[in-house]
């Protein structure tokens, strides 16, 4: 019982990472409906720009914040400078991007900071929070982490006029630029908001799985398996479906196929829901009048 | 004084097909004007050609300033607002945020909640479902809805897009009422596109009316009545 | 265009006797080059083969797959372990690898035909991060030699002639090129062809006009993964290993980059892709081990954004040009 209790913690650890990811991958997809390929790598490189300023001496929480200033504006960026111009061509073709921004991404890390696996801080002491023996305070400050960042993106798109005009945005276009809202820049927004989101995610995951160029490729995935299970259009559905699919994981690891499946599981996941069940769990279907 | 809106040759295309050949007419400040036409006409492409929603060509001035090449939201934060074909309402939003939305363009964040009170005032229904999806309201509500979405941008310009389309002549009669006082008081031009040829000359002032991508004729909406095509193919008697 | 039917078929002989002027070009060529080089030109044939059947499924038929590597290594994995453990002939290994990879690419297509463009790219792509894990799972390591991989013995040429095994090798794979091509451009020439990209472009007409849609998707994804599947065995006969690091998403992107830069498309865009991903990284790998890849992102995107065509397209141009003739890059 104690150790299926601390499978299910670790499981809610690794999902939030997920979840943190997952929801990133649901705002660039309620923006432009895309999913973005290059969003795991671009987390990773992230985090190795927290790396360099941490190396540099800089105080964690510092580096913490810089790297979310950074990631969003390297999210900005690329919707301005790729994204956009390649506008509503085909999916091949907006496809193509992002793995090219992908393989960009990986192989700039490889370059700058080389392949060698390099160990990333935690900001929470070493030891056990309250003396529990199930989870490490690194885990327990992840979730936390998490839920605070899932806490301020309510916030802002529930209370905040460009929160609205952002969910305007991306539900009729037309009609936004029709109350005056600028699509093209809410968008770019949309893309630096989930630029940073994967950033935390990244500095979250990284001391737990140790910093590397190909680091995010396999939680990339378990992301977009969250994505779907709780429906690629629906925020919350992809945090519960983040948090999900990690205990999943964690529980199908330690009892029913062992840890070396892992991926296959993701596949399975992300195949299963797209063929049985595309809206997700709790993907909405917009109301309809009855 | 400038005209509140000048269209000089306009010209509109959907991809390659040219729809507008040089459509031109000027209405004066806080005057209401019908563009009359057949369906097909060209009627909703005006409409689009003058906030920058198609490809177009030629003039557009809005109070002698020049807004033909200008995005489409910033000629709205110039004061047009469009209730466009369809009604453009935000589907998943509440009623409520559609019109927050609405205000979204006029920055002055203070006045929103008094200008959401006032559309309340002009619409008591919106008020009993301003919390509802409004997916959910009635076709009647969200064609209240999306009158009232305009007029939260206090716009100087109000394009409307058939705004009696589906609704019981009541209601109809009601929000012409509306507009009426809206133009009275706030001296809200109004360009109205309408089927409902009869209703339209008796609130506009001038008319103007669309053919095949041009403007066949012209003029006070009072001499309109009395001109004989007008009367044959649109008010039928 | 609608052209006579004589000329069209003067310009078919043309291009027939051209491409066996190539072939033949291509057979003398491994007498003139270092061992390394035909093995590198081996190389570049068994990629064109998974090159051209990549294409069937994504350029003309319009499917997105982010994971054909994942079919590669079905091909090579079928053929070592044949090799290795059965004592099966080379040769042999080739049709079955081509045999496996069509019910496994046809039984993946048969869900996958269910999602659109942007979801099946994403399936692929989860096939493709997934599956050499896949290889190293312990209770396949019989089979699969686990993270070892498997070694096998690079076959000598057969009935005494004066060629050596690298020689032998090329050869042998530009035969069998030559064959999938051969097949292929029959396939995407006739009815098929324009069935696909009819689905591709217009799916309700074709719909309309009775084909079977679901039929002809989960076929090309099988075909495609058959001609990948024979790409892969050719593969790993020639690189004389495999093992599941040398099959990891990374792989399935090269594929990608070889079709977009190559031309999409395009048959003999194929051939472009196929000598862009052996010799470019080549090349780039001196400044440093990152570049490649570096370069095969920026090709993709650049390529995108400047000639969707790929090289086929500026080829096909060039040649237009320098005859002043209309006609259609082969
Ligand atoms: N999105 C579009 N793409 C292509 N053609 C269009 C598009 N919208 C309108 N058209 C064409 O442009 C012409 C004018 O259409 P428009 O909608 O302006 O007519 P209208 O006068 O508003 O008609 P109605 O009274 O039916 O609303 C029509 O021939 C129509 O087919
Ligand atoms: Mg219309």
């Amino acid at each position: 019982m104690d150790a299926f209790i601390a499978q299910v913690l670790s499981g809610l650890v690794t999902g939030g990472i997920y979840a943190s990811v997952a929801l990133a991958l649901v705002m660039i997809y309620q923006a432009t409906h895309l999913v973005n390929f290059a969003q795991g790598e671009l987390a990773m490189f992230c985090t190795y720009l927290a790396w360099t300023m941490l190396d540099a001496g800089f105080p964690y929480w510092a580096a913490f914040a810089a790297t979310i200033a950074l990631a969003f504006v390297c999210g900005v960026v690329i919707e301005r400078v790729v994204i956009r111009p390649i506008g509503e061509s085909s999916v091949l073709a907006v496809v193509v991007v992002f793995i090219g921004l992908l393989v960009i991404f990986n192989s700039l890390a490889g370059w700058i900071f080389t392949y060698t696996v390099k160990p990333f801080p935690s900001p929470f002491p070493a030891e056990p929070l309250f003396g529990n023996h199930y989870v490490s305070s690194h885990g327990i400050g992840a979730i936390g982490v998490t839920l605070v960042v899932l806490a301020l993106l309510y916030a802002f798109f529930r209370f905040t006029s460009l929160g609205l005009a952002m969910r305007a945005a991306a539900q009729n276009p037309v009609s936004a630029r029709l109350v005056g809202i600028r699509v093209g820049w809410t968008r770019a927004l949309g893309w630096g908001l989930a630029a940073a989101v994967g950033s935390i995610a990244g500095m979250m995951v990284a001391p737990t799985v140790y910093l590397d160029p190909n680091m995010m490729a396999g939680i990339l995935l378990y992301a977009f398996a969250a994505a779907l299970v709780g429906g690629i259009d629906n925020p919350w559905g992809a945090v519960a479906g983040g948090f999900l699919v990690g205990v999943l994981e964690n529980l199908l690891g330690a009892y029913v196929i062992g840890t070396e499946l892992k991926l296959t599981v993701a596949l399975v996941l992300i195949v299963g829901v797209l063929v049985i069940r595309p809206s997700g769990l709790f993907g909405r279907v917009t109301v309809k009048r009855v | 004084m400038s005209a509140l809106l000048e269209a000089g040759q306009l010209e509109a295309w959907y991809g390659a097909t040219q729809v507008l050949h040089g459509v031109s007419f000027s209405m004066a400040p806080g005057s209401i004007a019908t563009l009359l036409g057949a369906n097909g006409a060209g009627k909703t492409t005006t409409l689009r050609a003058l906030c920058g929603m198609v490809r177009t060509r030629g003039a557009v001035r809005l109070d002698g300033q020049s807004i033909a090449a200008m995005a489409t939201e910033d000629i709205v934060r110039l004061g047009v607002a469009h209730v466009p074909d369809g009604r453009g309402t935000f589907l998943d939003l509440t009623t409520e945020e559609n019109l927050r939305l609405g205000g979204y363009a006029r920055g002055n964040r203070r006045e929103l909640a008094g200008d959401i009170e006032r559309m309340y005032g002009y619409f008591p229904r919106l008020k009993e479902r301003r919390a509802q999806q409004a997916g959910t309201l009635s076709g009647g509500e969200q064609q209240m809805l999306a009158i009232a979405r305009a007029l939260m941008l206090r716009p100087r310009l109000l394009l409307l897009d058939e705004p009696s389309f589906g609704l019981a002549p009541l209601l109809v009669a009601a929000i012409f009422d509306i507009l009426r006082t809206i133009n009275a008081r706030e001296k809200v031009g109004i360009l109205l596109v309408e089927q409902n040829a009869a209703l339209a000359l008796e609130l506009a002032d001038q008319v103007f009316l669309l053919e095949t991508g041009r403007i066949v004729i012209a003029g006070a909406a009072a001499t309109m009545r009395d001109n004989d095509a007008v009367r044959r193919s649109y008010l039928g008697y | 265009m609608a052209a006579l039917p004589t000329d069209s078929a003067t310009a078919r002989r043309n291009q027939w006797l051209g491409l066996a002027l190539v072939v033949l070009l291509a057979a003398v060529l491994p007498f003139f080059l270092s061992n390394y080089r035909v093995f590198q030109l081996t190389l570049v044939l068994a990629y064109a083969i998974v090159l051209l059947g990549l294409n069937m499924l994504t350029g003309y038929n319009g499917q997105i797959s982010l994971g054909h590597g994942a079919f590669y290594a079905i091909g090579a994995y079928t053929a070592a372990i044949l090799m290795d453990k059965f004592g099966v002939p080379y040769w042999l290994t080739l049709p079955a690898a081509a045999a496996v990879c069509l019910v496994a690419g046809f039984l993946f297509g048969l869900p996958a035909l269910r999602l659109e463009g942007l979801y099946l790219a994403l399936a692929t792509f989860a096939l493709g991060v997934a599956l050499p894990q896949l290889l190293k799972y312990k209770h396949f390591e019989h089979w699969t030699g686990g993270v070892q991989g498997i070694v096998i013995i690079k076959p000598d040429a057969p009935f005494g002639l004066p060629v050596n095994a690298d020689q032998w090798l090329y050869l042998f794979t530009l035969g069998v090129a030559a064959l999938m091509f051969i097949l292929g451009v029959n396939l995407l020439r006739g009815r098929i062809g324009r069935a696909l990209v009819a689905i591709r472009d217009q799916p309700i007409a074709a719909e309309a006009m009775g084909v079977d849609i679901s039929l002809y998707k989960a076929l090309t994804f099988g075909v495609s993964a058959m001609y990948t599947g024979v790409g892969g065995a050719l593969g790993a006969i020639a690189v004389q290993f495999v093992a599941p690091d040398s099959f990891t998403i990374f792989l399935s992107i090269a594929f990608l980059v070889g079709i977009v830069v190559g031309g999409l498309a395009s048959v003999s865009g194929a051939i472009y892709g196929a000598l862009f991903i052996q010799f470019v990284p080549n090349i780039a790998d001196q400044i440093s081990k990152a570049a490649p890849w570096a370069i095969y992102g920026v090709f993709l995107i650049a390529c995108m954004f400047l000639m969707p065509g790929g090289i086929a397209q500026v080829v096909g141009g060039a040649w237009q040009r320098l005859r002043r003739k209309p006609g259609k890059s082969v």
